[in-house]
């Protein structure tokens, strides 16, 4: 397949296949059903699974037992699946295990609706379900970028045996594009010793186990994930840059809200105000390294702008650390703001104080 | 020397950590005789519990995950799935499979998953301190039904070979027991079964083993071997609840 038109909830699936992926385990729902349609096909003509569970329960545990076995799995949910899903992720993590997830989020909380949202960002970058962990989390921005970080993503999870979350919205999943689909992806994936499968003249038997009743012993396992997130967040910062080399004011949005964001940047340069984008793609580790840049730059303010009430506004007030004003625009409940309303907001920044600044 | 009486290779040396009575290790022990006199060892993939068998992972000489609680029977798809030609198992007691459970085992079966599964009912939650479980017997009287399991506030016992027996997918469900050394020959005969029902590649099948907990009933070994035969079974009939052959309901 060259250059061809794909729904975003399409490229997940086909961006999997050609990441090497070949099971599939997931429960319908809104807004990213079209992941499951297309690999309901597509997954069978590439001699893959695909097996539609009773539950997100099930799913991430079908995925658990899956990724033991050795396999590049997936599952995929949106909002109040990937809650379901939270024990699945910290046993995932426990027995360190690989696997990827993705969440097409949409309005929250409870049952909310079906539109695009960002409320689900605290969920997957501070860890999510119980115990101190992390899962490492991606934000494509377009059709063509889910392909690239579909792949980005099983070979993430492979290299750390940690789950990887690919975090989209509701638009992002229904919208189209065109992508390119250069080569045939990959054709063979990492060997997993570790694997369940059977000794088979092996003469160690494979355990996967996240269980570790010696205090000082889980002390220990804890200490391990430790040295991994601190080498992921050394190694593994991924965002975007636009316009910042002089811009006075940083506009700092993720995944399709970061377009919007582009837009106005461009449109406060028009009126006369130096503005720049940073995109994060990596959510967890988050891109503090891009806020060191463009505070050595001439960035005197930054403008977080959120599909949500200020969730990673938080990890940007980490990064920036006090040394500049951060203020806040968000829309929660599946609302997108226009350029219009963002620009006006950015109007209103100031450059002495953020006061807290919150919805 | 003949040797007459040996360790099954299937099981590791380390010792059992049940109670004294708990018939947990007898079952270990069937399990592991017949995965031995399959030859399918080296095949085995085994799918741990949360409960009293937690560490089954440390006996079962093979292969091994540690699932959820609840969740092993979707645990044991995911690696069927993709090793469809090896061996996969699950041993799960009855807060496991029957409370927390019931979804995964009850679609596992309806898919007609080629996984196996024990299922260990004891009537009650041993682990976490002797609570009610979905199994426990009416009257019976354990950590949260202090007075006795009432039907009005607690409902009834959940019969789950009964149950799944119905489940189009499920192609082998006994019931068997361990309390004498009778039943332990025949416990065997189903657990065999079971497996070879799964290696000839015919659907899903599961055997309920009833099983003690002296320690939260609050009994003596013996004493706890008589409550199950005379309370469990008239409750928990033995037999088996459909085969490949015969199909559906035929209990001694
Ligand atoms: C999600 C979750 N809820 C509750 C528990 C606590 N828990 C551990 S084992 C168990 C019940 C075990 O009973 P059963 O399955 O009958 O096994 P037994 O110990 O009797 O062999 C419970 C409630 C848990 N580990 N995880
Ligand atoms: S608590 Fe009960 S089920 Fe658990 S080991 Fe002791 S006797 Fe066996």
């Amino acid at each position: 397949m060259p250059r061809t038109l794909m729904k975003g909830n399409e490229a997940f699936g086909e961006g999997a296949i050609r990441a090497g992926c070949r099971h599939f385990f997931g429960y319908p729902i809104t807004p990213q059903s079209e992941v499951p349609h297309y690999l309901a096909k597509r997954l069978p003509e590439c001699g893959g699974v695909f097996l539609q569970a009773e539950s997100e329960t099930a799913s991430i545990n079908m995925a658990y037992g899956a990724a033991a076995a050795g396999a590049r799995v997936l599952t995929s949910s949106s909002s109040p699946g990937i809650s379901l899903m939270q024990e699945g992720l910290s046993y995932l993590v426990g027995s360190e295990l690989p696997c990827v997830v993705v969440n097409v989020m949409r309005g929250g909380p409870g049952l909310g609706n079906i539109a695009p949202a960002q409320a689900d960002y605290y969920q997957a970058v501070k860890g999510g379900g119980h115990g101190d962990y992390r899962v490492m989390v991606l934000a494509p921005a377009s059709v063509q970028e889910i392909i690239e970080l579909m792949e980005t993503a099983f070979e993430l999870a492979d290299q750390y045996r940690n789950p990887v979350m690919v975090l989209g919205d509701g638009i992002l999943g229904q919208m189209m594009e065109p992508v390119d689909l250069d080569g045939e992806g990959i054709s063979s994936i990492p060997s997993k010793p570790w694997a369940v499968t059977g000794t088979q003249g092996r003469t160690t038997r494979n355990i996967v186990n996240s269980m570790c009743i010696v205090p000082e012993e889980n002390e220990a396992a804890n200490l391990r994930l430790a040295n991994k997130y601190n080498k992921i967040r050394q190694n593994e910062q991924r965002w975007e840059e636009y316009l910042v080399n002089d811009a006075e004011v940083i506009l700092v949005a993720f995944g399709t809200l970061a377009r919007v964001v582009k837009a106005v940047a461009d449109r406060a340069r028009d009126e006369g105000i130096r503005a720049g984008v940073i995109r994060p793609v990596t959510l967890w580790p988050f891109p503090d390294q891009a806020f060191e840049k463009v505070i050595k730059f001439a960035a005197k303010r930054f403008l977080v702008v959120e599909l949500n009430l200020g969730q990673m506004l938080e990890d940007v007030r980490l990064a920036v650390n006090g040394r500049r004003p951060v203020h806040f625009y968000g829309r929660p409940g599946g609302v997108v703001p226009t350029v219009r309303e963002v620009m006006e907001r950015l109007k209103q920044t100031s450059e002495v104080t953020d006061g807290g600044d919150r919805i | 020397m003949a040797t007459v009486f040996e360790r099954p290779r299937a099981l590791t040396d380390k010792p059992f950590h049940y109670c004294p009575g708990c018939t947990h290790g007898i079952i270990h022990r069937l399990v592991a005789e017949v995965v031995d006199e399959l030859g399918v060892r080296e095949q085995t993939v085994g799918v741990g519990p949360v409960g009293c068998s937690v560490f089954v992972y440390e006996y079962f000489n093979c292969d091994m995950v540690q699932a959820a609680h609840g969740r092993a029977p979707a645990v044991a798809t995911g690696i069927k799935r993709v090793h469809p030609d090896r061996f996969v198992f699950t041993y799960q007691g009855d807060g496991d499979l029957a409370a927390i459970g019931t979804a995964e085992i009850v679609h596992a079966a309806a898919r007609g998953e080629l996984i196996s599964t024990i299922f260990v009912n004891n009537a009650i939650f041993g682990m976490t301190g002797g609570q009610m479980a979905p199994t426990t017997l009416i009257g019976q009287k354990t950590t949260t039904t202090p007075f006795g399991r009432d039907v009005r506030a607690n409902g009834f016992p959940l019969r789950v070979a009964e149950m799944l027996s119905t489940v189009e997918g499920a192609v082998y469900v006994a019931r068997v027991s361990v309390h004498s050394p009778v039943h332990v020959a025949r416990a065997r005969k189903a657990i065999r079964k079971a497996f070879e029902i799964q290696l000839q590649g015919l659907g899903f099948s599961l055997v309920e083993v009833l099983s003690t907990c002296p320690t939260n009933w609050g009994m003596t070994p013996v004493e706890a071997l008589k409550w199950l035969e005379t309370k469990m079974i008239p409750y928990y009939p033995l037999g088996e609840f459909c085969t490949p052959g015969t199909g559906r309901q035929d209990n001694d």
